[in-house]
């Protein structure tokens, strides 16, 4: 068992997330996160996906994916250099000066921001891969944490490979 | 009708128009509320001819017996004959669902057409109002639901083209009533289709095809198995040639029957759960698997670690995502079977192949010892077997089978030879009880030209039988064989075997007089009680015209064998139960039942 980042360009459309979605349920295939959003090509939306399984469960999920006549290319940057980040906003309890100032300390080692403040509390933004959210909420935690959302990963090779919906010399494996 | 363009059409015309442009012929449905506008222009369109059903999920299982007995008229796959059937909104369209789920799980190329609320009520759970593309997602190939009527030729085209070519399946359109009455330019029928996230590999990398070229010359104790993707791919020739150059022995899935000749000298007959024990031995014991166009199911496989364990793996299919599923693969070829095996014999060098005489004389031992289970002739009590052998003889291996779910499906699958291509036709995947009746209209309408036995447990018929008022009114000329054991009886033998005998649920006794049932729909039918009473009551049935009917009381308790255990491996087939204590069981049994001869 091992976490894989998936991404698959997909056609827009209603159904297109549904039928991703029922696929993952159907087969058994957890997600730990999901994000999805729009490309800079028209009509085509990017979903990157982390899941947790064997090598040859993803394997047979990414068969599954391309079944689905709306998904274009699937890849698994698991193995390639990447970049990969996701976004949080935490809302930290904060009752005294002094804990408002250690919360802003800290965020500011993680080159966090601060996007609200309120008598109680603040609102923290941070950037980054996963590991390094976990270990900012980790840290807040003591202090209480009011509210917390999370985007889920985004990823993208690093340097001059693309994943990108046109054909590529990738084998497309359709039925 | 004959249309000019530009010019505007109504979404109901459109579809109707839309068929007719891709070659439909025939159309399984029930009308109700929301699709009442498509019916009310059916009649403009006198290509389209339309059966009436009494229950829409036979409308999908007759489109998908239409279908696959179609296919046996080779077709390239653009052109292949695609059932299509009609449902209303709501309670229509959710009684399609099984049928639907059927043809998915046996990759049979369907179009079902259901009707929706308007528009404007979507969403609103207005009356016989259900989210059936949200049902019909995961057992369909592709669905569409057609908001905007401009959409319709478009969707039709790629939902055609989707169902019949690559692994052919079940599409679902769905058009709110709405969509259906409103006028759209008609500019034509689309040509071609744009779905560049839908490209089927039909020819195979010549690397890995030389690559089993290479294990299949160097076999000791090679076996072919044959799934449904020969016959889909319409490839029995080609399998053949192959099977014949290499002297491989070939034998088949439960849905592969009929794509090899079963009277071939190569041929093993089927495997599986309860295919034959040579089949399953020589899979067991062979060096080299070529599985051509199946999935590596686990009735046809056994207990997956088990399968094959001395053998590499050659896996051809058209679904890359059925290779490496279930089962591990040496050499992986994604193709369409024809045009794999069309690249694949060429490059098998005869003088590297090895002498498989041995092979093939260990597996005629093996044959020799376990024979199909033979009865005599003067049992007191009938044997499904026997009656499967009497249709077998009267209809000299030329009828269309349509089997049903059960002990039945697996004797029909045993004890007839089948020599031409879609003559047995079953619900494989699913095993869906109730299929056979309405798929052998479906196959009839398709081949007017053929025999069609429907074979059918007690079980299964009182799920669909409200269909015989189909075959009586359509005068549709299928020959039923109804094997009434009183019983759910794959389910009552697996009680027995596998449940320690404990009878639950199971126990039939008091159904309807099946004589008088048929009379009610004014279908002749006639009873047979003993052996010798069989062949009188076929021939009767075959000498009538059009429908007929005949019940065969057999005895309650028979067992199929043989049977791989769930669980077991291939390899672990338990052979047979004796004569002998299959009778003795019967007899206990069969004190309840009336036996009262032949009627009519």
């Amino acid at each position: 068992m091992s976490q894989h980042t998936l991404v698959a360009t997909v056609e827009e459309g209603s159904a297109t997330l549904n039928r991703v979605l029922s696929l993952f349920r159907q087969r058994s295939f957890a997600i730990e996160s999901l994000s999805i959003g729009k490309t800079n090509e028209h009509g085509i939306m990017r979903l990157t996906m982390v899941v947790d399984g064997a090598k040859s469960a993803v394997e047979q999920v990414t068969k599954q994916l391309y079944k689905v006549v709306e998904v274009r290319k699937v890849s698994d940057l698991s193995e390639d250099p990447r970049v990969e980040r996701e976004l949080a906003l935490v809302k930290v309890s904060c009752k005294t000066a002094p804990q408002r100032a250690e919360v802003m300390q800290i965020a500011d080692i993680y080159r966090a921001r601060v996007v609200d403040v309120a008598s109680g509390s603040l609102m923290i933004e941070v950037t980054g891969p996963t590991v390094k959210v976990d270990s900012l909420v980790d840290l807040f935690k003591p202090y209480g944490i009011k509210e917390l959302v999370r985007t889920g990963v985004v990823a993208m090779t690093r340097g001059q490979a693309v994943s990108r919906s046109e054909k590529s010399d990738r084998l497309k494996l359709v039925s | 009708m004959r249309l000019t363009h530009p010019m505007r059409l109504n979404g109901a015309r459109a579809i109707c128009q839309s068929l007719v442009e891709e070659g439909v012929s025939t159309i399984f449905g029930l009308p109700g509320g929301a699709i009442m506008p498509l019916y009310d222009v059916l009649p403009e369109f006198p290509q389209l001819n339309h059966i009436l059903v009494r229950h829409e999920q036979c409308a999908a299982h007759m489109a998908d017996g239409y279908a696959r007995a179609s296919a046996a008229l080779k077709k390239p796959q653009e052109q292949r004959t695609v059932g299509v059937c009609f449902g209303t909104s709501g309670p229509g369209a959710t009684n399609l669902v099984t049928g639907i789920c059927n043809a998915h799980m046996d990759s049979v190329p369907l179009v079902a057409i259901t009707a929706n609320v308007p528009n404007n009520m979507i969403g609103t759970d207005a009356f016989q109002e259900a989210d059936i593309t949200g049902i019909t997602i995961p057992i369909t190939k592709q669905n569409y639901f057609v908001r905007n009527g401009k959409d319709l030729p478009r969707v039709l085209k790629e939902a055609f083209h989707l169902a019949r070519t690559g692994r052919p399946g079940p599409v679902h359109v769905d058009v709110p009533k709405d969509v259906l009455l409103t006028d759209y330019d008609w500019n034509g029928y689309p040509t071609s289709v744009d779905l560049p996230g839908y490209q089927p590999t039909i020819v195979p990398n010549m690397r890995q095809v030389k690559e089993a070229a290479r294990l299949i010359e160097r076999a000791q104790r090679p076996v072919i198995i044959a799934g449904q993707g020969v016959l889909l791919s319409g490839a029995w020739d080609e399998l053949r040639a192959f099977a014949e150059k290499t002297q491989i022995p070939v034998m088949t899935t439960l849905l592969g029957i009929s794509g090899f000749p079963e009277d071939h000298p190569l041929s093993l007959g089927f495997l599986g759960m309860h295919g034959w024990v040579h089949s399953n031995y020589a899979v067991h014991n062979s060096d080299l698997v070529i599985s051509i166009g199946m999935r590596m199911d686990d009735r046809a496989c056994g207990k997956f670690a088990g399968f094959a364990p001395q053998a590499k793996i050659v896996h051809i299919d058209i679904d890359p995502a059925e290779i490496g599923k279930n089962v591990r693969v040496d050499v992986p070829i994604v193709g369409d079977v024809a045009h794999v095996l069309a690249k694949l014999e060429p490059e098998i060098q005869p003088d590297s192949l090895q002498d498989h005489a041995g092979w093939l004389e260990r597996i005629r031992a093996w044959r020799e010892q376990y024979p199909p289970k033979c009865y005599p002739d003067d049992t007191p009590d009938l044997f499904q077997p026997q009656v499967i052998q009497a249709i077998d003889r009267a209809t000299r291996g030329q009828a269309v089978v349509v089997a049903d779910v059960g002990q039945h499906q697996m004797f029909a699958a045993q004890h007839y030879r089948y020599t031409e291509p879609y003559s047995y036709i079953t619900s494989g995947g699913l095993g869906t009880m109730g299929y056979s009746l309405p798929a052998s209209i479906g196959a009839q309408l398709a081949r007017p030209d053929k025999q069609v036995w429907c074979v059918v447990g007690d079980g299964c018929f009182q799920m669909t039988l409200q269909e015989l008022a189909v075959l009586a009114i359509y005068r549709v000329p299928v020959k039923i064989a109804l094997l009434n054991n009183e019983y759910l009886g794959m389910v009552r033998q697996q009680q027995q075997v596998q449940y320690r005998g404990n009878l639950v649920e199971v126990d039939l006794a008091g159904g309807p007089d099946y004589i008088k049932l048929a009379q009610a729909y004014g279908i002749p039918a006639w009873r047979a009680t003993r052996p010798d009473e069989v062949d009188d009551a076929i021939d009767a049935a075959m000498a009538y015209p059009g429908p007929a009917i005949v019940e065969f009381r057999v005895a309650r308790t028979e067992d199929v064998y043989p049977w791989v255990l769930s669980g077991t491996s291939l390899g672990d087939v338990l052979p047979d139960t004796p004569y002998e204590s299959a009778r003795e069981r019967a007899l206990a049994a069969a004190g309840p039942s009336p036996k009262d001869g032949t009627d009519r």
